[in-house]
C-alpha cells in the first residue's frame, strides 16, 4: 500500500471469520504528523475492537471513513504522505484507490482453518503464511483459543508459516483432555507439530500456552528454535485463583463478562463480541468439564503447581519475556526468572492479554527476536 | 468452520443429537413423517409441515417418532403422558392457534404436576409450535400466543429468534424436568446464522444482546428482534446508538440484563408481535416502570399490532405487523422526549 509519496492506511484482516470492521473512533485529526507505529484508529470487528497504528511517520492528509462507517478488509481509511504532497495528487489518489479482492474469496477465510487429527485430539489450526524462514507456533493459553492471536498472526506470517494450534478442551477442538495436567496437553501440541510436519520451531506461548512452550523445548530440544513467553506461566507460584475460579464457573454473560474483564487493563476492550464468543465455547459439549480438569491439575487451590523457573538453564534455545506491567493474572515479576537467561521486555499500560492491548508493540519485539534467531 | 445453518436445520440437528444422546427422548405429532400411510422407513417423508423431523424417522424409527392423528388434546395428553412416566416426548402442534383445544392437558396438568404431587412428579415435555405472521395466513394461522402460557406458572417459554440460539435453547428444553413450550416464528425457518456441529446449551432465562449501545434500549422476540436490528442500523446513522435485547425465553425472563440496560439509557421501546392486551410488551413495560422509574427520562412506548386478529387481505397485513420503520418511529419519539 505504499506509494512513492502517498501511503495509505486500509482496514486489515482480522483473524478467520471477519469480512470488514467498523470504524470506532479517530485517534489522529486531518493535518497531524504521526511517527511510525502510533495508533491512528480504533476500528471494531465481530470479536474486538482493536487499534490500526500507522505503517510509517508522516502527516494524515485525510480521513477518508468516518465513525459508523463499516469497511471492507483492504478498504481505504486514511491516507498519509508529505507536506509537501499537494492536495490535487491525495485527491486523484483516493479517487483512483481500489480495495483488493480479498484472497479467500467472500471475505471468509475459513480455509486458514483446518482439523488435525493428532494424538487422539481433534484439534483445530489456523495456518497463515509461506516462506523459508523458521515457522511460528502460536500456543493460547488457559480458557483461550484461536483468536487469542486475532491482531498477531498475520504480521508475524510474512515470511514464514505461522501455525495456531487450539488446544484440547479449547474452542471448537475436541474436548476430550486425559487428567488435563502438562503432560497430556503437552503431548497434543507435540503431536500437531508433528502432523504439521514442522521439524524446527519458534515456539510462542501465552500464559499456560508459555508453560507448554517451555515443556516442549525441554523436551524436545532439537525442535525449538527459540521460545517467546506471552505472560508466560510456569515461573512462579501465584496466579491469580479467584479469576480462574470465577472464569471456569461463569456460565451466564455477566460472570463471564466481570471475569474477562481482568485479563485486560482495558476493560472497555471486553465487548459483548468477546463475551459472546467466550461463553459460546464454553457452553460445548464438554467444555467446562475439560477447563476445570485443567484447572484442577495446573492451578491447585489458586497456586501455579507446573514449576519451570529452575529448570529454564537446561534450554539451549534463546527466549525472550513479554510481559504487560498491569497483568492481574501472573505479575509481572515473574519475567525475572528469564534474567541472565534470555531478553525480557516489559510493557506499560496493558494486562495479561498483552499479545491483544499491546498487538503491535508484541508483534515487533516478537519480529526482532526471530529475526535475532536467523541473523 | 463457521458452518451456517437455518433454524430449520438447527432444530432438526438439536433433535437428532439429544435423541441420539437419551433413548427416552420421543418425538410426536401429525405428519411429522408424512403419516401412517407414507412408508417412510424406505425415502423418508416430508419431516412436518416445516421440514424440522425431516430424517428423524428412518434413523430412529416408529416406537420414538409417532405419527398422529388430527386430534390435538389426544396427542398432547399422550405427550404429557408419557413424560410424566419416564419419557422425554417432544411434541410438535403446528400452531400455536390450534393450541386451544389442549388447555387443560397444559395449563391444568402438566404445570401443575409438580406442584399438586409434592415435587414428586415431574413432565419433561417439550411441545414444539409456530408462531407468527406474515404469510397471509389469516386470523387462525398468524398469532404469537406466547404471551398466554407466560402467565402460567409451571410452563417456561423459550422464543428463539435465530438458528444458534434455537439449538442451544432445544436441547436446554429437552433436557430441562419441567414442560417447556417452544414458539418457532415461521418467517425465521430459512433465516441462516453459524451453528457448531457440537452439542450445546444455551440457559433459560438469559437474554442475548444482539446489539450495543447508550441511548436507547429495545427489547423485542422472534422475528421482531430482526426488524429492531433493522431498525437499529438506520438509526446509527442519525446518531442514536440503540441496544437491543432479545429476551430468548419469558418465562423465566431476565429482568436484569433489560433493567441494567434502561438503567444506562434511560429510555425504552419494547416490540412485540402478540396482541397489545396482556401482552409480553405490557409485562416488560411494568416490570421497568416499576423496577427502574427513576432510571427512565421518556416514556416507555410499546410497539405492536393493534387489537384485532391478524388480517388475511396482504396489504391489511402488512399494515398491522410491526415493522423496522414503526419501532425506529418510536426510538426517535422517546429519544427526542425531553431533549
Amino acid at each position: 500500500m505504499t506509494g512513492e509519496r502517498i501511503t495509505a492506511i486500509t482496514m486489515p484482516k482480522w483473524g478467520m471469520t471477519e469480512s470488514d470492521g467498523k470504524l470506532v473512533a479517530w485517534l489522529v485529526k486531518e493535518g497531524e504528523s504521526v511517527s511510525a507505529m502510533d495508533e491512528v484508529v480504533e476500528m471494531e470487528t465481530t470479536k474486538i475492537t482493536g487499534a490500526i497504528e500507522a505503517p510509517e511517520g508522516g502527516t494524515v492528509r485525510r480521513l477518508v471513513a468516518k465513525p459508523g462507517d463499516v469497511v471492507p478488509i483492504g478498504g481505504l481509511l486514511a491516507v498519509m504522505a508529505g507536506e509537501d504532497v499537494p492536495q490535487a495528487e491525495i485527491d486523484a489518489f483516493v479517487d483512483a484507490f481500489e480495495a483488493p479482492e480479498s484472497k479467500s474469496g467472500g471475505g471468509e477465510g475459513a480455509g486458514d482453518v483446518t482439523v488435525i487429527e493428532a494424538g487422539g485430539h481433534s484439534l483445530r489450526v489456523r495456518s497463515l503464511g509461506e516462506g523459508e524462514a523458521t515457522p511460528i507456533v502460536l500456543i493460547h493459553g488457559f480458557g483461550g483459543d484461536l483468536d487469542a492471536w486475532l491482531f498477531n498472526q498475520e504480521a508475524l506470517a510474512a515470511d514464514r508459516q505461522v501455525h495456531a494450534i487450539e488446544l484440547p478442551g479449547h474452542g471448537q477442538s475436541s474436548k476430550s483432555v486425559g487428567d488435563g495436567g502438562p503432560d497430556a496437553l503437552g503431548a497434543a501440541v507435540s503431536a500437531a507439530i508433528d502432523a504439521l510436519g514442522l521439524e524446527r520451531v519458534v515456539l510462542i506461548g501465552q500464559s499456560m500456552g508459555g508453560a507448554l512452550a517451555l515443556d516442549l523445548a525441554l523436551a524436545r530440544p532439537g525442535l525449538a528454535a527459540g521460545v517467546v513467553l506471552v505472560a508466560g506461566a510456569g515461573l512462579g507460584e501465584e496466579i491469580d485463583g479467584a479469576f480462574l475460579e470465577a472464569f471456569g464457573s461463569a456460565d451466564r454473560r455477566k460472570e463471564m463478562k466481570a471475569a474477562l474483564q481482568s485479563l485486560f487493563a482495558d476493560p472497555a476492550l471486553v465487548n459483548r463480541n468477546v463475551v459472546e464468543g467466550a461463553l459460546r465455547n464454553r457452553r460445548l459439549e464438554g467444555a467446562a468439564e475439560a477447563l476445570e480438569a485443567i484447572r484442577e491439575a495446573w492451578f491447585p487451590g489458586g497456586r501455579q503447581a507446573h514449576a519451570l523457573a529452575g529448570r529454564l538453564g537446561e534450554i539451549k534455545a534463546p527466549i525472550l519475556a513479554l510481559w504487560g506491567v498491569e497483568d492481574r493474572i501472573i505479575p509481572a515479576a515473574h519475567a525475572k526468572a528469564v534474567e541472565g537467561r534470555g531478553e525480557i521486555a516489559l510493557i506499560e499500560g496493558v494486562g495479561h492479554m498483552v499479545q491483544m492491548e499491546a498487538a503491535g508493540e508484541v508483534n515487533r519485539h516478537i519480529l526482532a527476536f526471530v529475526a535475532g534467531l536467523e541473523a | 468452520m463457521a458452518r451456517k445453518l437455518s433454524m430449520r436445520q438447527a432444530i432438526n440437528e438439536a433433535m437428532h443429537q439429544e435423541m441420539e444422546r437419551d433413548e427416552s427422548v420421543i418425538v410426536m405429532g401429525e405428519d411429522i413423517m408424512g403419516g401412517l400411510g407414507v412408508d417412510w422407513l424406505e425415502g423418508d417423508a416430508w419431516g412436518g409441515t416445516q421440514g424440522t423431523t425431516k430424517g428423524l424417522g428412518p434413523r430412529f424409527g416408529r416406537d420414538r417418532v409417532i405419527d398422529t392423528p388430527i386430534s390435538e388434546s389426544a396427542f398432547i395428553g399422550a405427550a404429557i403422558g408419557a413424560s410424566t412416566t419416564g419419557m422425554r416426548a417432544i411434541v410438535e402442534l403446528m400452531y400455536v392457534d390450534f393450541l386451544g383445544v389442549c388447555f387443560d392437558q397444559i395449563f391444568n396438568q402438566a404445570a401443575k404436576f409438580r406442584y399438586m404431587f409434592g415435587g414428586k412428579a415431574e413432565c419433561p415435555v417439550v411441545v414444539r409450535t409456530q408462531i407468527g405472521g406474515g404469510f397471509s395466513a389469516a386470523a387462525q394461522h398468524s398469532q404469537c400466543l406466547y404471551p398466554i402460557f407466560t402467565h402460567i406458572p409451571g410452563l417456561k417459554c423459550v422464543i428463539p429468534s435465530n438458528a444458534y440460539d434455537a439449538k442451544g435453547l432445544l436441547i436446554e428444553a429437552i433436557r430441562d424436568n419441567s414442560p417447556v413450550i417452544f414458539f418457532e416464528h415461521k418467517k425465521l425457518y430459512d433465516a441462516e446464522t453459524e451453528v457448531p456441529e457440537e452439542s450445546y446449551t444455551l440457559p433459560f432465562g438469559e437474554a442475548g444482546i444482539l446489539r450495543e449501545g447508550g441511548d436507547v434500549t429495545i427489547v423485542a422476540l422472534a422475528r421482531m428482534a430482526h426488524m429492531a436490528m433493522e431498525a437499529a442500523e438506520t438509526l446509527a446513522a442519525e446518531g442514536i446508538e440503540c441496544e437491543v435485547i432479545d429476551p430468548r425465553t419469558t418465562s423465566p425472563m431476565d429482568e436484569d440484563t433489560i433493567l441494567e440496560s434502561v438503567e444506562n439509557t434511560g429510555r425504552l421501546v419494547v416490540v412485540d408481535e402478540s396482541y397489545p392486551r396482556c401482552s409480553m410488551g405490557a409485562d416488560i413495560s411494568s416490570m421497568v416502570a416499576e423496577k427502574a422509574f427513576d432510571s427512565l427520562k421518556a416514556p416507555i412506548r410499546k410497539v405492536a399490532p393493534p387489537h384485532t386478529p391478524v388480517p388475511f387481505s396482504p396489504p391489511l397485513e402488512a399494515a398491522y405487523l410491526p415493522d423496522a420503520a414503526r419501532i425506529a418511529d418510536a426510538v426517535r419519539a422517546v429519544a427526542r422526549h425531553g431533549s
